[in-house]
């Protein structure tokens, strides 16, 4: 009961009983004390506000609704393509999360109630929050492709974009493919998770390919006209991979250019362009992307399919006391990234505690970086500081920025090792030391 | 030399702290700290293998480092140099108060016995002096070696000796001498340091 306000507490008895009411099952009833905050969604997000709610005040109770027993991470995935990781080493389990004291319950969440303050789920039923922080990720806007669907992307035209059972999927289509064949990657139109990726997925099947079968050829085909960190993937593709020479692996097609996809033929790996189609051998369409199912199914969407948030805190401005935060928020200018998720778990939880004890949310600070690795000793990187104007989040001004183009081998080496660190420590912010695991 | 390099840089940071600072006010010395902890591990703590830990180290050290980082032609760096311009020079000083009175976790890192053996003869006769307690010493304002990450230590040591990182006069004479006793004086020492945790 300590520092907790008067409002809250009424708010807390209030939904106990509507809890009893309403047959919720007690073990997931609205907390005692600081309260009961629900995070829909396991993954980098979700995982790091329960661990920051938990260091701010481990008398909030936290519950993480996640149906996976085991969380891959998307970043570093693309090194399973080339064989560099195991999908182990991209795996996480909970239990890091479980002796931090936050309690897990493997399940889909369908539905937020917003006004009864509860969430519906598959096998649960509902579970009643005093807040609830929404970190679900992404989905794919299938209705944008012919003859591409949730079913035929998980047998056949592998998105990989969410990492798991995909990953292994289109590695193996590398490893079974010919020498001499033809991988197409469609690269998603804006905005989509992780803007460097797909390019990123270029270098690590290049890699791989040079390696086991040098006369096989890559083709991006991409929505749009220029990507993140063009120079310098250009550069690398250029440095390794022949691109601008007649014998170049690599060919990206502009979105101008043909580069838009509409649909596929799965059956004869057909892509369909809007100007040519294409056969690939191994056909990777990483679709355009909107918010988790949840956020749709619960109101907490735009016109555009993305959670309208309050940028100093990460609570809907379409639902009180419900909070949206990772890839699936609007949370320009920054992009959507582990790190930006993670960057703003922090922000989040801490407003979400301040708010449980009736306090004003303090200022926010954020950072993201994302690195690349365009070769096993070429890595490069983008970095950037924000915070917030008094309305919404901006970059400060000078910070950030890319590494420089004519930064050395040297440099670029060391830029692998850190990129590993950073995986190594974003992961155990999120989900605890690998050892507790 | 070294007073001039650090007017520069609060030169620089006055400038910065205009735009840099938002109009909503600072954030918490926490709030701030936390930004770093997907890089530099959980309260500065690093599970590595490269990115080096930064909890412990002296609030002086960190001040010197943050500020050479916004410096430029400062200290070399792949990526703090765009990192450190994000924050004013009071920001810099919440951080380097909250991580100097957090503790470092060393870890179990790979080294070779031997050499750290040797190492750890070299540290005392050339490094203890500023480095005290093995290197474990936040004190001097000299950063702390024992139990950090022994990557980020080579890259460092080749910096230094390469001239991209610039060395106090004393420690490098110091490490001249080192070398001068024995060409493989830096992998020892930095095996030392490794082997502490
Ligand atoms: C190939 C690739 C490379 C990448 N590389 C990088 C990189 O180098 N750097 C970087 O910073 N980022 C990178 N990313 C991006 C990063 O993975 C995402 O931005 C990050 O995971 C977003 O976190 P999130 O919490 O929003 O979503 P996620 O981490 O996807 O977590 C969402 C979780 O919610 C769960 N969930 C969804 N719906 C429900 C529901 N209804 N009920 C319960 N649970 C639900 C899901 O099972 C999932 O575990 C990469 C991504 C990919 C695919
Ligand atoms: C993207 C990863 C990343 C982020 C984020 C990051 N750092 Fe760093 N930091 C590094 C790397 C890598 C180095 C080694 C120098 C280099 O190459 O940039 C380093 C070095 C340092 C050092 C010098 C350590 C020493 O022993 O001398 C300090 C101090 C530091 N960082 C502070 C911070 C602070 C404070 C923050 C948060 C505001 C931060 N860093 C955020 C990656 C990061
Ligand atoms: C006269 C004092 C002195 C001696 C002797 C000395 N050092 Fe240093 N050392 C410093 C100071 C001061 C700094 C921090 C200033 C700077 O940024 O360069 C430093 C920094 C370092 C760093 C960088 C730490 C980091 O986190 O980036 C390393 C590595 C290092 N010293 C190694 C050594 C070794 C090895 C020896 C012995 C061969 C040695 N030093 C001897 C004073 C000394």
């Amino acid at each position: 009961m300590s520092g907790i306000s008067r409002r809250n507490f009424i708010q807390l008895t209030g939904g106990a009983a509507a809890v009893s009411t309403l047959g919720v099952s007690n073990i997931l009833m609205a907390g005692k004390g600081a309260g009961h905050v629900v995070i829909i969604g396991g993954g980098i997000g979700g995982a790091t506000a329960a661990h920051y709610i938990k260091r701010a005040d481990p008398k909030v109770q936290v519950t993480i609704i996640e149906p996976k027993k085991d969380y891959f991470t998307g970043f570093m995935s693309n090194e399973v393509l080339n064989g560099h990781r195991t999908m182990d080493q991209i795996k996480f389990g909970y239990k890091g999360l479980e002796s931090r004291g936050i309690k897990i319950v493997h399940d889909y969440a369908t539905n937020i109630d917003a006004k009864a303050k509860k969430v519906a789920t598959k096998a649960n039923g509902n579970i009643a929050y005093d807040r609830c922080i929404v970190s679900p990720g992404v989905d794919f806007k299938w209705e944008m492709y012919e003859g591409l669907d949730a079913k035929i992307s998980a047998e056949k035209i592998p998105h990989a974009w969410n990492a798991g059972p995909q990953t292994i999927l289109l590695r193996k289509q590398l490893e079974a493919m010919k020498d001499g064949g033809t991988v197409i990657i469609a690269a998603p139109p804006n905005p989509f998770r992780c803007p460097p990726g797909p390019y990123e997925r270029s270098c690590q099947i290049a890699d791989y390919l040079k390696q086991h079968k040098p006369k096989s050829k890559i083709l991006i085909l991409d929505a749009k006209d220029k990507f993140s960190k063009q120079g310098l993937f250009t550069q690398g593709w250029e440095r390794h991979y022949g691109y601008g020479t007649d014998n170049s692996m690599i060919e990206w097609v502009k979105g101008a250019e043909g580069g838009i996809i509409e649909g596929v033929d799965a059956k004869t790996s057909t892509v369909i362009g809007n100007v040519d189609e294409y056969k690939g051998d191994v056909v990777n369409i990483i679709p355009a992307q909107k918010a988790g199912k949840i956020a749709f199914a619960s109101g907490l969407t735009n016109d555009k399919g993305w959670c309208p948030v309050n940028q100093k805190t990460f609570e809907s401005t379409l639902h009180k006391d419900v909070y949206v935060i990772g890839d699936a928020s609007v949370a320009s200018p920054m992009p959507k990234s582990a790190y930006a998720a993670n960057s703003q778990a922090k922000v989040c939880a801490s407003a979400v505690v301040a708010s449980l004890h009736g306090k004003k949310a303090g200022i926010p600070t954020l950072v993201n970086t994302c690195y690349s690795i365009l070769a096993p000793k070429d890595g490069i990187s983008v970095a950037m500081v924000y915070n917030f104007d008094g309305k919404k989040i901006q970059k400060v001004k000078g910070s950030g920025g890319l590494t420089p183009m004519d930064s050395s081998p040297e440099m670029r080496a060391r830029e692998v090792q850190y990129a590993y660190s950073w995986f190594n420590n974003v992961t155990a912010d999120a989900f605890g030391a690998r050892s507790s695991i | 030399m070294k007073l001039n390099k650090k007017v520069l840089a609060l030169l620089v940071l006055g400038g910065l702290s205009v735009s840099g600072n938002s109009m909503a006010g600072t954030a918490s010395a926490e709030a701030l700290a936390n930004t770093c902890a997907g890089c530099h591990g959980i309260d500065g703590s690093s599970t590595g293998p490269a990115i080096p830990s930064i909890a412990e180290m002296s609030a002086e050290y960190f001040n010197e480092a943050m500020l050479d980082y916004q410096t430029k032609d400062g200290r070399y760096n792949t990526i703090m140099t765009r990192i450190a311009k994000g924050y004013s020079e009071e920001e810099i000083k919440l951080m380097a108060d909250y991580f100097a009175k957090k503790k470092m976790a060393r870890y179990v890192q790979k080294f070779d016995a031997e050499q750290a053996k040797a190492g750890k003869e070299l540290h005392d006769k050339y490094c203890e002096k500023c480095h005290e307690d093995g290197g474990r010493s936040a004190e001097d304002d000299a950063g702390i070696l024992a139990g950090q990450w022994t990557t980020y230590l080579h890259y460092t040591m080749d910096d230094y000796i390469e001239g991209r990182r610039e060395m106090t006069k004393k420690m490098k004479k110091k490490v001249k001498k080192a070398m001068k006793a024995d060409a493989d004086a830096m992998s020892k020492l930095i095996n030392y340091y490794g082997s502490q945790n």
